[in-house]
């Protein structure tokens, strides 16, 4: 199945990512995130980052999650690899997630092509038809 | 969407529905093509709807679709009933253009214009991925986000002149670097003095045409072939968390219902959450101010190593392209103060405002516009009339045409630098996957956006530059 498809957007990046649960969505949505900046597949998974956030809906959750990533690179030089062991849960009116990221700290053999600055909002789509599809618009 | 031509360069969305003005875009039959392609237009009613909104929501000429508001967009509030918002800023707080002047000239520099780039490239950190040179401290990072650019030139980089040309003399006054969140914090301490990538840039310039000899020579440009040096980038890291967190802040504050995007959440301006969000942007601004003063000051370096002097490489100007602030317009032929959001669009004062520099308030504010990579970029002058006609504004750059992803797939960076250098033209980057995502043909022609600047009296012309080297993040 494909994990993720990008769209035309003229200033910043859209894309739809999928899975046959929303926790393998959200997984394609940070690999997605993720190939703006660098390829994923090329990245060592020797450091593991622990991931817990939370959200007031799933929207804000999925931001929140995908701007982890953006936030361990700009803080920890941190190149996420691989997003595993994703689990979404409602706690009250809040939805939490854990997951795990695998990668590696940043050098000379890895090539940035491209800086996402944030994840928005804007034109952002969770469905759930037959299997989960989340729609991003991130600001380049 | 209904759309009146009104003259040659401006069109008009009526008031109508929800909208509480109506909405001006300052453009060319050219241009608007290309704008009633994406979401620009739409975005810019969005914004006329919005609480305490003044006489018109504007749409500079290199306008293109952003999230909520447009890029290129400018809308003034009324400091009681208006609000103030994140996406009327941009996750790039403070993204902004610094131009210095030399008295090189082309021929001065050509035998080792390969080397200035090469030491400028060590000397400068770009990319991604990589901190800067200086790992602060989180004390030394929060008095830098409430000192700015003054912060730099106290610590050696630059000098005092330097602050006098920056907008804000480099610093916001209301900025309280306390109100940053450990995020935001954390994501700036490896990035101050550091270019970053994408769009941002630094490039070394000649000049090539001068349109107007006196507001030039007022800002240092008198002849062709002149050197410059441009310098464009932001707040990194540290302003995109800001933007992100006080989205969150106020959409759990205030819900997002009734909003037709999520991305134009807002506070009232004198609201505890208005007043927050001001203080902590003004703090990402000041952060921005500083990382172009350090910059600029490697620059001059590389210049006095290579070149034997740095005599004469004063600042022209240093403008903030995505900001709010709180600045007096005529309003029903009344002065008021309003709150005034910039994203993607570069102030143009008149000769007269007292927020310009003495040494240009005869002429106006210097306007800098870069041009996409490997093209030209300009030199334009604030006018009286652009207060009147835009809150004093203008375009900040090119627009993009066309998706990075888009870019990517058409061009290749080894060709782009192939074809710059035989046009004359230096390149370096950290990546050649960038250099296709920058390539000038994903852009708007910048020509024509400061066309429409100058004949619409919004910014007039004043200088034409081209690179000579281009370094890209």
């Amino acid at each position: 199945m494909e994990k993720y498809r990008f769209f035309e957007h003229t200033a910043d990046a859209k894309f739809q990512a999928y899975g046959a649960t929303l926790e393998e969505a959200f997984t394609n949505a940070a690999l997605a995130t993720v190939t703006l900046m660098w390829d994923w597949k090329k990245i060592e998974k020797k450091i593991e980052r622990k991931v817990e956030v939370e959200g007031k809906d799933l929207k804000q959750l999925l931001a929140i999650f995908l701007e982890e990533i953006l936030y361990l690179l700009d803080s920890k030089n941190f190149l996420t690899g691989a997003a595993e062991k994703v689990r979404v849960k409602q706690e009250g009116s809040r939805y939490v997630l854990k997951a795990l990221f695998k990668g590696d700290i940043y050098s000379d053999k890895y090539e940035i092509y491209g800086d996402v600055k944030a994840i928005t909002y804007n034109e952002m789509k969770i469905e759930d038809r037959n299997g989960f599809m989340v729609q991003v618009v991130v600001d380049m | 969407m209904e759309l009146k031509k009104i003259n040659e360069y401006t069109w008009e969305i009526p008031k109508t529905g929800e909208m509480r003005v109506p909405a001006l875009i300052y453009t060319s039959s050219k241009l608007l093509d290309n704008v009633k392609r994406d979401r620009t237009l739409l975005q810019a009613r969005n914004v006329a709807c919005l609480p305490g909104i003044q006489r018109t929501a504007y749409v500079m000429p290199d306008a293109h679709q952003g999230y909520g508001f447009p890029i290129g967009g400018v809308a003034a509030f009324d400091m009681d009933n208006g609000i103030i918002s994140p996406g009327g800023v941009g996750y790039d707080i403070n993204c902004g253009v610094r131009l210095l002047r030399t008295d090189y000239s082309e021929r001065d520099i050509h035998e080792k214009r390969k080397q200035l780039l090469a030491e400028i490239f060590r000397e400068v950190p770009a990319g991604v991925g990589k901190g800067g040179k200086t790992r602060l401290s989180r004390n030394v990072l929060l008095e830098v986000c409430t000192k700015g650019a003054e912060w730099a030139v106290e610590n050696g980089y630059g000098t005092g002149d330097d602050l006098l040309r920056t907008e804000e003399n480099g610093k916001m006054k209301g900025a309280d670097s306390n109100c940053l969140s450990s995020r935001a914090i954390e994501r700036g301490i490896p990035q101050l003095g550091t270019l970053g990538a994408g769009n941002h840039f630094l490039e070394i310039q000649k000049v090539s045409e001068i349109y107007d000899d006196r507001a030039a020579g007022a800002f240092g440009i008198h002849s062709r072939d002149q050197i410059l040096v441009m310098i464009h980038c932001g707040s990194r890291g540290l302003g995109h968390q800001v933007a992100s967190d006080y989205i969150r802040f106020m959409e759990n504050k205030f819900g997002t219902r009734g909003l037709p995007d999520r991305e134009l959440i807002n506070a009232p301006i004198r609201s505890p959450l208005g007043e927050k969000y001001y203080k902590t942007m003004s703090a990402a601004v000041n952060f921005a101010f500083a990382n172009r003063q350090m910059i600029a000051h490697w620059v001059r370096q590389v210049f006095k190593k290579v070149l034997g002097s740095s005599e004469g490489m004063d600042q022209v100007y240093d403008v903030c392209h995505n900001v709010a602030k709180f600045e007096k317009h005529k309003i029903n032929g009344e002065l008021k103060e309003v709150c005034i959001h910039r994203k993607g669009a570069t102030r143009s004062f008149g000769p007269g405002r007292e927020e310009i520099p003495a040494v240009y308030r005869s002429v106006g504010q210097p306007v800098i516009i870069p041009g996409s990579m490997g093209t030209s970029s300009y030199i334009l002058v604030g006018t009286e009339e652009a207060e009147r006609l835009s809150f004093g504004s203008t375009a900040h750059g090119a627009g993009r045409l066309m998706s990075r992803h888009e870019a990517r797939r058409r061009f290749r960076g080894e060709k782009i630098k192939q074809d710059m250098e035989h046009k004359g033209i230096e390149l370096m980057s950290t990546s050649w996957k960038g250099v296709a995502e920058e390539a000038s043909g994903a852009y708007k022609d910048v020509d024509e956006v400061v066309r429409v600047s100058h004949e619409a009296g919004i910014g007039k012309l004043v200088a034409k530059v081209v690179p000579v080297g281009v370094m890209k993040g």
